[in-house]
């Protein structure tokens, strides 16, 4: 059963039709393929950037959707029930302009802002090291100012779409103040010279998305392409990632709502005891658990995000819709696993692969135990 | 200038399981997913094709009751530039005959057209004969089945493809065309072309503004009656033959057996 969406307009009803199109006929069938060759899916991006979802929720006078989070995360949802790596590409590469629309000036929105949301483009953002994780503020990349261009010298860790994207939102250290003050932002052209990628990660799941070291050497960055003023970076890359949040939350959703769907049609085909399997109440209950694990992460993401586009604050809210969404997307996609047994644990079915896919958003984005600090610290401050 | 009419028909989505209504053996409309015809999206993509290779407008028609907005809404966010929508109750249950009947008044509304685009046949009623009834009506050329189009000022060439073969057929304008899957590949529709759509002109006509008798439509008037449906029995599983070396002649008993070979 599709996901049922209460949708405020027709034209985002029209959205979701042609999103559900372009998901069923040329996301879908390619997925598993590309995922177990580990191939990066560059063309589905241009796809989709043709059908103007690269820029969904920013404003139209940059060539964006300007659409309501409500309604650009259920697109994103739609889009990585089909293909995991695809959402959480087009999470990321949305994330990637935040900085630019929210923190550039008009003249550099001007510059660059209608390229990378026009659909040729894919982004990127640049944030955490190998000794900063979830300590992100002890990053380390150093950006020296040289007459008119910051010398960028450093290694980017973990970097969703390292070696593919266009550019790459990415967070330096301009001084050498300790901690979140020093640290800046930067839009960096992915043609840089001295801006290369290490080997892509070879990682559990999530394979056709490519993650990889982002090594700068000595590399040019002209000081138009500071973002904010100096110092300022820290907070751009915490705001970019209470949006960003929120997509993976729906990604999860997505990903959660495909098992689902997988263990209900299983659940009616397969027979043992002379039954249909989901005639067992043993196993029923085990997916009336799984869909309302589904449509309450739906719920709580949809929550935030209304927030969000009227206008109030949000961080909370995301950060539990993050948590509630992964950790729900985890529990469902095991347990399809088990509605399906053996045939479940093959590759045979798509199954072990959204399991395996599930692990991760409760990892990147701040890990599930860095967004209860963030939730506990608004309990304590309220 | 070519002025292009596209006829586009919704129809039950294919995905979904289809039926007819018990009462009056017409189209269950309520069980299924309604969408636009697939060919029609072929349809509209041939019209788009000759506006952009030179001047034109394209103009949706379509005759449906009022959730068929949603087909015309698809066409219209794929790049057509206004619609004309004939929903009227009387309209339902019309056999072909009407329904060219109707399709033709309404091109009387359009200012002029040099080209009307039709798909070969629905993939719900599966009759493959309107576009030929309306070429008939409009007493003007008829090139059906076309996998090839190409508009050159005032002619129209098609590579018109059945069982048989290709004919090369070519006409003057206007003409009514329908083309067969092989046409092309339709477009997606962009977010931008789905929020234009909103402000396109959709204009809505009844039956009586066609001028059309109310008393000549509908499951009343038709030609034939559906006297009795029965659903396509489900496949049987078929014989399963092993291989065990002689599968050929297996197969070749099998066939005598049927009397096939
Ligand atoms: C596939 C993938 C894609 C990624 N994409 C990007 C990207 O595009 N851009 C980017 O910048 N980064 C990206 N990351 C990095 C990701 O955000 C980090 O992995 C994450 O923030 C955790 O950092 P870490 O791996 O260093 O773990 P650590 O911070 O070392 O954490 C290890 C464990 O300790 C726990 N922990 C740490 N601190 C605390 C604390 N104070 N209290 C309680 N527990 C704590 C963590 O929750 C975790 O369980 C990606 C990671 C992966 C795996």
């Amino acid at each position: 059963m599709p996901a049922e969406r209460l949708l405020p307009t027709t034209e985002a009803e029209d959205l979701l039709a042609l999103t559900r199109e372009l998901a069923r006929d040329e996301l879908a069938p390619l997925a598993a393929e590309y995922e177990q060759a580990e191939r990066f899916p560059r063309e589905q991006f241009r796809l989709l950037g043709a059908s103007g979802l690269l820029g969904l929720p920013y404003a139209e006078r940059w060539g964006g959707g300007e659409l309501s989070y409500e309604v650009y995360l259920q697109v994103l949802e739609e889009i990585a029930s089909a293909w995991m790596s695809v959402g959480v590409g087009l999470s990321v590469h949305t994330m990637s302009c935040f900085a630019l629309a929210h923190y550039g000036t008009e003249q550099q929105r001007e510059r660059w802002l209608p390229a990378m949301l026009g659909g040729d483009l894919l982004g990127a953002y640049a944030l955490s090291e190998t000794h900063a994780g979830s300590d992100a503020a002890a990053l380390s990349t150093r950006a020296r100012l040289d007459g008119d261009a910051y010398v960028v010298t450093g290694t980017k860790a973990w970097i969703t779409h390292g070696g593919q994207a266009d550019f790459y939102t990415t967070m330096v250290r301009t001084s050498d103040q300790p901690g979140g003050q020093g640290i800046s932002c930067l839009l960096v052209d992915g043609s840089t010279p001295g801006l290369s990628a290490a080997l892509p990660e070879r990682k559990m799941g999530l394979t056709g998305s490519t993650t990889s070291q982002l090594l700068f050497d000595g590399a040019r960055v002209e000081t138009g392409r500071l973002l904010g003023d100096e110092g300022d970076g820290l907070k751009i890359a915490l705001a970019s990632l209470s949006s960003g949040r929120l997509g993976i939350a729906a990604c999860s959703v997505g990903l959660a709502q495909a098992a689902l769907d997988e263990a209900v049609a299983y659940a009616k085909g397969r027979t043992q005891f002379g039954r249909p399997i989901i005639e067992f109440q043993g196993l029923e209950f085990l997916l009336a658990d799984m869909a309302a694990a589904v449509e309450s992460s739906r719920a709580t993401y949809l929550e935030a995000a209304r927030r969000r586009d009227r206008g109030l604050p949000f961080q909370r809210q995301a950060s539990i819709a993050k948590l509630i969404a992964t950790d729900a997307a985890m529990k469902v996609t095991t347990d399809a696993v088990q509605v399906l047994g053996g045939a479940g644990y093959t590759r045979d079915f798509p199954v072990e692969r959204y399991m395996r896919e599930a692990k991760v958003p409760q990892i990147f984005e701040g890990t599930n135990q860095i967004q209860r600090m963030v939730i506990a610290r608004e309990l304590r401050n309220a | 200038m070519t002025n292009i009419v596209v006829l586009v028909k919704q129809v039950p989505d294919t995905y979904s399981e289809r039926k007819l209504s018990d009462s009056d053996h017409t189209l269950d409309r309520e069980s299924a997913d309604a969408v636009i015809d697939e060919i029609n999206e072929r349809s509209v993509e041939e019209a788009l094709k000759i506006k952009e290779a030179g001047e034109g407008e394209v103009t949706v028609l379509s005759v449906g009751p009022d959730r068929a907005t949603d087909a015309i809404r698809k066409a219209l966010s794929m790049g057509a530039d206004k619609a004309i929508h004939v929903s009227d109750e009387s309209l339902h249950g019309s056999d072909m005959v009407a329904t060219a009947k109707v399709i033709a008044a309404a091109l009387g509304k359009v200012d002029s057209y040099d080209l009307v685009i039709a798909g070969n046949e629905a993939s719900d009623g599966r009759g493959g004969a309107i576009p030929a009834m309306l070429a008939e009506l409009l007493g003007v050329p008829q090139l059906t089945h076309a996998r090839q189009v190409t508009v050159e000022g005032t002619s129209i060439k098609v590579d018109r493809e059945t069982e048989d073969g290709i004919t090369h057929v070519e006409a003057s304008l206007p003409a009514v065309v329908s083309v067969t899957e092989k046409i092309n590949e339709p477009r997606y529709p962009s977010f931008k072309g789905i929020m234009a759509a909103k402000k396109k002109p959709v204009e809505t006509l009844t039956v009586a503004d066609l001028g059309v008798d109310a008393g000549e439509v509908g499951l009343g008037s038709a030609w034939s009656t559906v006297l009795e449906a029965s659903p396509k029995p489900p496949r049987t599983a078929g014989q399963r033959v092993e291989d065990e070396g002689d599968g050929g002649s297996k197969v070749a008993e099998y066939l005598v057996g049927q009397k096939l070979i």
